[in-house]
């Protein structure tokens, strides 16, 4: 039981300052949510969970054909799967958690119009469901280093930042797009117009190393660019070095959408309910 | 016992209300504003783009600013009461009175537009029964889930997983998927999860409104033990025979304000002869814009009517007459298959009867496309008593889950001519009153006298 004594002052435009408190105290709620996008996500197919080894696999499969072999992009040493598939690792688990994410609230809305809760658990239980994909698909990376009998170096201790940065970038956009969306269902056809895009302009079927160094900078504004560089060289390591400068601005970049994200959600929060 | 454990003070919320599609819009007229100013030239572009679509842009000149598709609304007005620990109150009121907005406010679901509320204490919300309830997991899951959602610890659910069951009468349904479940089902288990919170302070909608007779008398019951335990309770309710017999104290809401707030008793009577007042003519009721049609994403509705089936169309409905209540309404979610529910209720809020289109053959049980349809129920002649009833109206999809409910739809009066030339005449008890057989016979003529 939770303490006796809890006084709630409801008020227009207030500030909460228990919502961070609420927001910990409702961590339950957030991982009942998760839970029930994870069993309910393949309930009624039949391969059921070898889903999200397929969609990377192909994936992976097609990157490799076009980028490698057809258009002939230099690997940097490792087998162009591997390079693909260190790639695809935080893409996928980025486009899957802003997509997820973008449509939660509208997919929740029967919670929303009914039960109090700090909102954000609801973009940020699909950024938990998200993970746990991503974790089945790391599982298939271990797989096929152990084909190519490919043993990642020291800097694999790196990966976690990496991981931790893709699901910084994630939730900063989710945040966005979960708000806007539930305001503007433009959004809905936006995203995964966006999610596509973003596939093409981040380095996930080739190696940055071919950007032109001059442009190196420009092309790190995406955010995804850092982050899948500093994860497949956590990978794969040595070539091309990290370029720090891309990094550091992928870190700014994220701090930024995080911040601003975290803040439109809060203004668009207290109205949500009526608006959705 | 004298502590103010929630206390409302000059509550208001205001709603603004966009009309024609502009909800749609909002992303343009967004990016219009934005443009406006720094960009004249882009402001041209998406004047033209307005154009283009057909949009409402076409009609105002350059420079000219959308017409006001907006219209305030004040769900609240102003309202304060205190509520003291262990209190049970009944908060009654027509259709848009503000008690759901109220009880939303109360909950933390949306924000008041001014005003503050102060609440001492853990709050559990009913605002509908099963809430988060997903279909395709199972009962045992359901339980976690639906208890986490209304704010209960996973252990808390653990400790009371056995009483819920038992509550629920579903043990042997336990680890089968939530949509194998019969409604009735359904509602108990939903029931079950939220009967066995432990809030200080509970607030409860109409969540009486489903399920049967037996499972209503339950939840009432329960309800009682829980103001027993002198934890304090907010129940919003058009069953006005609930409120009396729960509730102290009950609080009336008209049209955004309090106007009465006192013992149950005088208020249920200003609540009942002031519905009389509002509704008297009511036999009719139409909205020809969907959009601002009762209803909601499932249904809206476009008319209840109550025609008499008399050859004079005496406007006046008479215990001989038959008469046929017409519920117009667009089915807004293509392929769902809808029931629709009507309940005639006398004044002090006791049901007459109800009546389902269950037993309907040309639409029941198929799916309905998106569209106008009109369900007719036909009242025989000699069945209501005489005395005012009020009709609601309730969509219920295949489930039994409730779509949208529309209480004091219309009213209607059923007039007694007869009274009037039988002597020592009183209206007769109850609700309906039928025309029922009767035969005398002699058995057996005594002679004797004696």
């Amino acid at each position: 039981m939770e303490s006796f004594q809890h006084r709630i002052v409801i008020e227009a435009g207030r500030a909460e300052r228990q919502y961070w408190r609420d927001l910990w105290r409702y961590r339950e709620l957030l991982y009942f949510l998760a839970w029930r996008d994870i069993l309910v996500r393949y309930k009624q197919t039949v391969v059921g969970v070898a889903w999200s080894l397929i969609r990377p696999l192909l994936t992976m499969v097609v990157f490799t054909i076009v980028f490698g072999k057809l258009a002939k992009m230099p690997a940097s040493g490792v087998p162009y799967p591997l390079l693909v598939m260190a790639g695809l690792l935080p893409w996928q688990f980025f486009s899957t958690a802003l997509s997820e994410a973008g449509n939660s609230l509208v997919t929740n809305t029967g919670l929303i119009t009914k039960v109090y809760f700090p909102r954000m658990v609801v973009p940020a239980s699909s950024l938990v469901t998200s993970l746990v994909d991503f974790l089945i698909s790391c599982a298939f990376m271990l797989g096929l280093f152990g084909w190519y009998r490919f043993l990642p170096g020291i800097q694999i201790l790196a990966a976690p930042f990496f991981l931790f940065l893709a699901f910084a970038v994630a939730c900063g956009a989710g945040l966005w797009v979960s708000s806007l969306t539930a305001q503007y269902r433009d959004f809905r056809f936006i995203v995964p117009f966006v999610v596509q895009f973003g596939l093409y302009l981040s380095p996930v079927g080739f190696s940055s190393s071919i950007v032109p160094a001059k442009w190196r900078l420009f092309y790190s504004l995406n955010p995804m660019v850092g982050v899948i560089d500093g994860f497949r060289w956590s990978l794969l390591g040595g070539q091309p070095p990290l370029n720090r400068s891309s990094i550091g601005l992928s870190c700014l970049l994220t701090v930024l959408l995080v911040g601003s994200g975290a803040w439109y959600f809060r203004k668009t929060e207290r109205t949500l309910a009526d608006v959705i | 016992m004298a502590h103010a454990i929630i206390s409302v003070e000059n509550l208001s919320k205001r709603y603004v209300l966009s009309h024609q599609g502009a909800k749609g819009d909002g992303l343009r007229h967004r990016v219009e504003h934005f443009a406006r100013s720094p960009l004249r030239w882009l402001r041209a572009a998406l004047k033209q783009g307005a154009r283009a679509n057909g949009g409402n842009g076409a009609l105002h000149g350059p420079g000219h600013a959308p017409p006001a598709a907006k219209e305030e609304f004040w769900a609240l007005k102003d309202v304060s009461f205190d509520v003291k620990q262990g209190e049970v109150v009944g908060i009654i009121g027509r259709n848009g009175a503000g008690k759901s907005t109220l009880l939303k406010i109360l909950s933390r679901i949306t924000e008041p537009t001014t005003g503050r509320v102060i609440i001492d204490g853990r709050v559990a919300s009913l605002l509908e029964v099963g809430t988060g309830f997903h279909p395709e997991l199972t009962g045992r899951e359901n339980i976690f889930l639906n208890g986490a959602i209304l704010g209960m610890t996973k252990m808390e659910i653990r400790t009371k997983f056995d009483e819920i069951l038992a509550f629920a009468e579903i043990e042997k349904f336990l680890d089968t998927p939530v949509k194998r479940y019969s409604s009735g089902m359904y509602v108990r288990l939903a029931f079950a999860v939220a009967a066995h919170l432990e809030p200080e302070i509970l607030i409860v909608d109409e969540v009486l409104a489903v399920g049967d007779a037996p499972f209503q008398a339950k939840c009432l019951g329960k309800m009682q033990d829980v103001s027993r335990d002198g934890r304090t309770v907010l129940f919003v309710s058009h069953n006005l025979q609930a409120v009396a017999t729960l509730c102290s104290r009950a609080i009336f809401l008209k049209a955004g304000m309090v106007e009465k707030d006192g013992p149950t008793e005088g208020v249920v009577s200003a609540y009942q002869s002031s519905s009389a007042h509002d509704a008297s003519s009511k036999l009719e009721q139409v909205w020809s814009e969907i959009d601002r049609a009762p209803g909601n994403d499932s249904v809206r509705v476009r008319r209840i009517a109550v025609i008499p089936d008399a050859a004079e169309a005496d406007l006046e409905l008479n215990m001989s007459t038959p008469f046929r209540v017409e519920v117009d309404y667009w089915n807004m979610v293509p392929d769902t298959s809808l029931i629709v529910n009507l309940c005639f209720y006398a004044l002090d809020g006791s049901p007459a009867f109800e009546s389902l289109t269950t037993r309907e053959k040309q639409w029941h049980g198929k799916r309905f496309p998106k569209g106008l349809f009109r369900s007719v129920c036909s009242v025989p002649g000699h069945l209501l008593n005489e005395g005012r009833y009020l009709v609601r109206v309730i969509f219920l999809d295949s489930r039994v889950m409730k779509l949208y409910d529309f209480p004091d739809a219309v009213m209607l009066t059923i007039n007694d001519p007869e009274a009037r030339n039988i002597p020592y005449y009183h209206r007769f008890m109850g609700n309906v009153q039928p025309l029922l057989p009767w035969r005398t016979e002699l058995l057996e003529e005594s002679r004797r006298v004696q």
